[in-house]
């Protein structure tokens, strides 16, 4: 499928309609969505409508920049006017929204196309895709896998190209997750730059909206658009030679799978012999991320969900019903520890990147996981699927720094790598241009 | 409340809910609540 850009030039030069791509990807959708089922609504009539009259409004010359006639996914997570927005758990059933989440106001304003609501892991609450009200969502790449979550029917939606671009959500790296896992771009704002006024909450603290798409680029435009800029063009990227890069090994780097720390090495190496220049670097408090982020994730979600635990406890799959009851527990004073310790983790992620510009790590220590792993092995330890999948990712929503998953090859088995990039908090767009740079060198294959 | 009082509280209440599959839960929530208390950032009145 094409990338937004290269949607835009064929567009704009009479190549191609919006209408026809939109037919495209609903075409994709009938034949792929049986077996990914990415999709909780598949919105075909409605994208038809809106296709045709952006052909038509362009053809009269009103174009309403970089979004305008792009077919677009959105997480079933977000408010969609006169919809029910599921959040994947029949605990919504009955729901309808009375307005547009404020992210999706702005989509509308820029031109998008709404191609339909994709599948996720129940409430957000979980980081495979595989607790859904509608069944699994699955691995394009190979779909006895996850896609990864809590996003995953969005990034199952880009890769088989049943959407240009789609909208995630990413509480403790639900947008990186499954974008590292099913070979997209997946880019986590900085904390509170895009609204998530009219998203159904994780937790309100540790929440972000942010696209997932083919390219950098196209993340940018997709980005820039849910800020409300209608007319912002990808910036340049800057130079390679003289890059400044931080990695933080210790932590970060000490639990990968062989083939996942192979193709991140090789991507560092392409990089360097580019002419950046890489420092290591130490996250002091990093083996004390996990504790924090499930203290702050569980208290919060515990309180948005108490009532419903009491009165229909039996519409949630058991696995998210489980988690949530365990917030419940949590005790006021080791949530105020959390939050402690969240402020001293901000400052050490600041001063990490304090002399760099941004900081690289892989984006998943594992590959995609097999549908019902409870545990994978890395090397000689077996781990739990949930704690490597937030390992690399959660500490930037803790600290609410940009971040940003870009494929990185992939494993003999053909399953995607990602790398991750980190800029400094509310300076996404100096990592877009960091990300831009290092794109053509971290996705080289090997 | 000690962490050892806290869990044996918290699995008791949760049996008393009809919840028993709880209780390997809550005991991975008792080692990361450990880990919460034991790091330097905690701050303690005697210390």
């Amino acid at each position: 499928m094409m990338t937004i850009e290269e949607f835009g030039r064929r567009l704009r030069a009479r190549e191609i309609t919006a209408a026809q791509v939109t037919d495209q990807c609903l075409r994709r959708i009938e034949t792929d969505n049986p077996r990914l089922n990415a999709f909780i609504l598949v919105m075909a009539d409605e994208a038809r409508r809106q296709a045709l009259p952006s052909d038509q409004a362009l053809a009269a010359g009103r174009d309403r920049g970089p979004l305008h006639g792009v077919p677009i996914s959105i997480k079933d997570l977000l408010d969609m006017r006169g919809l029910p927005t599921t959040a994947a758990s029949r605990v919504r059933d009955g729901h309808r929204a009375n307005r547009d989440a404020t992210a999706i106001t702005h989509l509308r304003q820029a031109g998008a196309v709404f191609i339909g609501k994709t599948n996720l892991h129940e409430f957000a609450f979980g980081t495979t895709s595989e607790d859904s009200a509608f069944g699994p969502a699955r691995n394009p790449h190979d779909t006895a896998r996850s896609p990864g979550g809590s996003s995953g029917g969005s990034a199952a939606s880009v890769a088989a190209g049943m959407a240009l671009a789609s909208i995630g959500t990413d509480t403790g790296g639900s947008i990186r997750i499954p974008a590292a896992a099913c070979g997209t771009v997946g880019l986590k704002p900085s904390f509170g730059e895009v609204s998530i006024d009219g998203v159904v909450p994780l937790s309100r603290t540790l929440d972000h909206v942010g696209p997932l798409t083919q390219t950098v680029s196209d993340a940018c435009l997709v980005y820039h658009a849910l800020l409300g800029d209608e007319r912002v063009t990808p910036p340049a990227p800057m130079p390679l030679h003289g890059l400044r890069l931080a990695v933080p090994r210790r932590y970060f780097c000490d639990l990968l799978e062989d083939e996942v720390r192979a193709r991140f090495e090789s991507a560092l190496d392409r990089l360097r012999a580019g002419g950046a220049h890489f420092d290591d670097i130490e996250i002091h408090h990093a083996a004390d991320i996990a504790p924090v982020y499930l203290h702050i994730v569980l208290g919060d979600a515990a309180a948005y969900h108490a009532t419903a635990l009491e009165t229909m406890p039996e519409r949630y799959t058991p696995p998210v019903r489980l988690r949530l009851e365990m917030g419940r527990y949590i005790l006021a004073e080791d949530y105020v520890r959390a939050l402690k310790g969240r402020e001293l983790l901000k400052r050490e992620v600041d001063a990490a990147l304090a002399q760099h510009d941004a900081l690289v790590l892989p984006t998943l220590p594992i590959s995609a996981p097999p549908l019902g792993a409870n545990s994978v092995e890395v090397g000689a330890t077996t781990e739990p699927v949930r704690n490597l999948m937030l390992r690399l990712t959660q500490l930037f929503n803790v600290t609410g720094h940009p971040a940003i998953s870009i494929p990185s090859g992939r494993t003999s088995a053909g399953m995607p790598c990602a790398v991750q990039l980190v800029g400094c908090r509310m300076q996404t767009d100096a990592l877009l241009r960091v990300a831009l740079t290092c794109e053509p060198h971290v996705s080289s294959e090997v | 409340m000690t962490i050892e009082s806290w869990l044996q509280a918290a699995i008791a209440d949760a049996e008393r809910r009809g919840l028993p599959d709880l209780k390997p839960v809550l005991e991975t929530l008792a080692r990361a609540t450990t880990a919460l208390r034991a790091a330097d950032f905690s701050d303690h009145a005697d210390k």
